[in-house]
């Protein structure tokens, strides 16, 4: 069986990765993307891989190489259909309405009098956020009309094209805390509560974070909500709404999780090589029966 | 099979020690023990360090 990671920087993850793959006696090619030049209409090496785990930082980077090696008939993990559900907050939201999945209420404009609008509607305080972007940048939590039509304003003049789309959620009271599940292989196998005094829970930003036993609510929840972007491996940030309960905020495809092992006391990486692994069997099957 | 002795290149900000318990690969990132700059491996033999990129729009989870 053969196996390669594609990324752009080796992380702590990325090596504790490799890591556990080597744990299971199984050999994974690091591939750096950055040094890569794609033949579409020849995949060459890349068509000896029965798959390809793609753990790229950069987003242009992990939707370039998967479009392109799934193209080349190469199985990639995540699919790059499931990068792109996840990584564009506007597609998350519109996946998850379609599976039925609860999710914060949202309004979309496109213009910066329908934003305004779209702001009013929703009532302060607002959260706007960009469609696409981690690690909670640019997400504005805005509390009144005069920071409302700045914000707009700012975003219609300065603003990237993407940045031209306002995306205006409602704003969870939340206890204080968010949660995050990790979904591999459709089932929940870790979870992790962040508390933070600000409004951003993240712990890029600063928040502490405890493990957290996993509800069947809970469970039910993050693996619908992964289901519905069709992700083998995702991490999924959890709101808890004092009116409707759980509800899904994000979904993230190249989840980080160097802080989570030892607060969920779960071997994270070690369930997702042999999830990739088991993968990579069963495509070498379907790869091996004549078309 | 990998040497059980350490590797170290000088960081590029202090010229202090980074230790590798191991070959390090391409774009692995590392932290300097001394002035906590976040630095990457640009090449592997011999072993050079330059500072990591700061982070960019479309990077991320
Ligand atoms: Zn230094």
């Amino acid at each position: 069986m053969r196996i390669a990671m594609t990324y752009t920087r080796l992380r702590a993850e990325e090596r504790l990765l490799l890591d556990a793959f080597e744990a299971l006696g199984v050999e994974v090619n690091p591939i750096d993307l950055r040094e890569v030049v794609f033949d579409p209409a020849e995949p060459g090496e890349w068509a000896t891989y029965d798959a390809v785990i793609d753990r790229s930082v950069s987003l242009t980077n992990a939707l370039t190489a998967t479009r392109i090696l799934e193209s080349m008939g190469v199985r990639c993990i995540n699919p790059a259909a499931a990068i792109e559900l996840c990584s564009d907050k506007l597609s998350t939201t519109l996946a998850l309405i379609r599976a039925g999945v609860p999710t914060p209420g949202v309004r979309v404009a496109t213009g910066g009098e329908a934003a305004l609008r779209a702001v009013e509607t929703v009532g302060y305080p607002a959260v706007l956020k960009p469609t696409i972007g981690s690690w909670g940048r640019l997400v504005a939590r805005v509390n009144d009309r005069d920071a409302a039509e700045a914000i707009i304003e700012h975003r219609e003049t300065l603003g990237s094209i993407q940045q031209g789309v306002f995306y205006v959620q409602e704003h969870i009271d939340k206890p204080g805390r968010d949660i995050r599940v990790f979904v591999v292989g459709g089932e929940a196998i870790a979870a992790i509560v962040r508390t933070s005094a600000h409004w951003v829970t993240n712990t890029a930003r600063g928040a502490t974070a405890a493990g957290l036993p996993i509800s069947p609510e809970l469970r039910e929840i993050c693996v619908r909500s992964v289901a519905a972007v069709g992700a083998d491996i995702a991490a999924v940030d959890i709101l808890e709404c004092p009116r409707r309960g759980l509800l899904v905020n994000e979904l993230n495809h190249s989840m980080e999780f160097r802080n989570s092992i030892t607060t969920s006391a779960v071997d994270i990486p070690a369930i997702v090589a042999r999830h990739a692994v088991r993968i990579a069997e069963s495509a070498r099957v379907s790869q091996a029966v004549p078309a | 099979m990998s040497i059980a002795s350490t590797i170290t290149a000088a960081c590029p900000e202090c010229d202090a020690p980074v230790a590798f318990d191991r070959a390090p690969l391409n774009g692995q990132i590392a932290r300097c023990p001394d002035c906590s700059a976040e630095l990457e491996v640009t090449s592997t033999n011999p072993v050079t360090l330059e500072l990591a990129p700061e982070v960019e729009e479309d990077w991320g989870e």
